[in-house]
């Protein structure tokens, strides 16, 4: 079953680009990963599938409700962790935290209390006078003490320190296997590929790639070719993305192998490694040369 | 209930220096009646003959030098235009703060509706006014019984429901206001409550500018016209309560439907 599924999503801001047609499912139970660069769309995603803002044209189901007009049915079971979370000045941890627990209509105190002893985070503080990592706990805090069945976190672990980081992680995984699905919006390229089982790529406003990570680092057959004992890459067609080094050259290579083998015989060369890129490699592959494999 | 009472918590500082500072002028302001008291005729006769100043205050049509005289318009000024800027302040702030400090997708990614939302925001603005207002009433009250004065009970209830009423106008528009702009503007609110003040002066001064008293709630408010007729004025208040319910119309309709901005 999707737990979330968008058909031809659309938002313009004015005549600004959000998103077009996007076409997104995410089945229950997954860690979904949502990749793309800053400005590609992923908040604006995000933020129409949480009814901050109307979707020009298109429609999209959370748990098989309407977006629009069943919004707060799927708020209710739903955990948000906004990529730069304010909270009103003046008020204290604790007040934040009770705040949303009562928004919920909850009482949320004992996990509360265990998830702020796991983060580390002391409640006490006014919201004003915490860091950027610190505010980050609280609104992970906010985000998961109602276990909601569906996570939706943008960029969550920008300003956690890594050991928070791992925490967060381990939590999650947690709360995963209590059976929540998990929708995760990064540009951390390893984040996606250790913790998600199935990802998508954003690139100005289009889904470029959905499908399991696997699939999607291996959804290109272009290798990373590393040369010792040259510093110059063959000059060959499908060679891309070359860094040379002191007496060596990597370059990413998407052709013909055949041919790429017989000019490497030719060159005097100490080593050779023919890796498959990772997805942070793909990723920069699909964004800067706008491969569109859908 | 958990919104209202958050904006009741947060507004609570706020609240506690405009109704003590209001209350505070006030009370020194009575504090100086008895002295002009034994000056009445002189003091009467001097601002009884300033020309269009006089008429701008009212202060044609009742004296300064008696208590209810003295209190409309000391302390209606006092009142009026303090109460009318705090009014101002809280309507402009209500909902546009919300973006404007970023928090607006804390609040809204709950489960609360947005009606929901506005609807505690409006019952917190006019929570906060009623609190000042009994405040200030009772500051009021101590103040007359402090200079030995007898209260007109119907002259003074008739006086403080119309700086209610003209409170809740002004706080209702800028609360319509509120929802459409992303950047709270308290100067959009001092700027009205301003503007509303000096249209009432204009109109009184002027016979021709007379139109004006059905824009600016200040003309109910006029303390002149209300001890002088002992009642209020519905053909002003009419049109003001239109605009008020107007605002808070917009206010519910726009909301529900405007794109928050991240």
């Amino acid at each position: 079953m999707n737990i979330i599924s968008t058909h031809n999503l659309t938002k313009y801001y004015g005549k600004a680009r959000g998103i077009i047609d996007l076409n997104l499912n995410v089945r229950e139970g997954e860690i979904f990963g949502f990749i793309g660069p800053n400005g590609a769309g992923k908040s604006t995603t995000i933020r129409t599938l949480l009814g901050l803002i109307k979707p020009t044209s298109g429609s999209a189901r959370i748990f098989d409700m309407d977006i629009v007009s069943e919004k707060e049915a799927i708020l209710s079971r739903i955990g948000y962790m906004p990529s730069e979370a304010m909270f009103y000045s003046g008020m204290k941890v604790s007040d934040i935290i009770g705040m949303s627990a009562s928004m919920h209509k909850k009482d949320c105190r004992i996990k509360a209390k265990e998830l702020c002893d796991r983060l580390q985070l002391d409640i006490k503080k006014k919201v004003d006078e915490l860091s950027l990592g610190n505010r980050k706990k609280v609104s992970i805090v906010c985000a998961l003490q109602h276990d909601p069945m569906l996570c939706i976190l943008d960029e969550p672990t920008s300003g956690l320190d890594p050991l928070m980081q791992k925490e967060f992680f381990t939590i999650l995984k947690e709360r995963h296997k209590e059976g929540a699905t998990i929708f995760l919006s990064s540009h951390v390229l390893s984040e996606i590929s250790r913790y998600c089982s199935r990802a998508a790529i954003i690139r100005e406003g289009r889904l470029i790639a959905s499908d399991t990570v696997e699939a999607l680092s291996a959804g290109t057959n272009a290798r990373r070719v590393t040369l010792n004992g040259t510093t110059e890459a063959p000059r060959i067609d499908g060679v891309k993305d070359v860094v040379p080094g002191d007496d060596s050259v990597s370059f990413l290579f998407q052709g013909n192998i055949q041919e790429l083998l017989s000019e490497l015989s030719t060159l005097p060369l100490k080593d050779l490694t023919i890796t498959e890129p990772d997805l942070e490699e793909i990723f920069m592959h699909f964004y800067q040369n706008e491969v569109n494999v859908l | 209930m958990t919104i209202l009472n958050q904006e009741l918590k947060r507004g609570k500082l706020s609240l506690l220096i405009w109704t003590l500072s209001i209350g505070f002028m006030v009370f020194i302001c009575m504090m100086m009646f008895p002295e002009m008291k034994g000056k009445t005729d002189s003091v009467s006769d001097m601002f009884s003959s300033m020309g269009s100043f006089t008429a701008a205050f009212g202060m044609d049509k009742i004296s300064l030098g008696e208590i209810m005289g003295f209190y409309g318009i000391e302390c209606g000024n006092i009142l009026g235009l303090g109460g009318a800027f705090f009014a101002g302040l809280l309507g402009i702030s209500a909902l546009a703060n919300e973006e404007k400090n970023h928090t607006a997708e804390f609040l809204l990614t709950h489960p609360v509706s947005r009606t929901r939302v506005v609807f505690e925001k409006l019952a917190s603005i006019i929570t906060q006014l009623f609190l000042m207002n009994i405040v200030i009433i009772l500051i009021s009250v101590i103040s007359f019984a402090a200079i030995g004065e007898e209260l007109p009970l119907k002259e003074f209830a008739l006086l403080h429901f119309a700086y209610f009423l003209l409170q809740f106008q002004i706080s209702a528009v800028c609360f319509g206001i509120s929802a459409f702009i992303r950047r709270g503007n308290l100067g959009i609110g001092l700027g009205l409550a301003a503007v509303f003040y000096f249209l009432n002066l204009i109109a009184n001064i002027s016979e021709q500018a007379d139109f004006l008293k059905y824009i600016t709630p200040f003309s109910y408010a006029d303390s002149a016209g209300i001890l002088s007729e002992v009642s209020l004025d519905p053909s002003y208040i009419l049109p003001g309560m239109v605009c008020a319910l107007l605002g808070i119309g917009l206010a519910f309709y726009h909301y529900d439907r405007k794109d928050i901005a991240g």
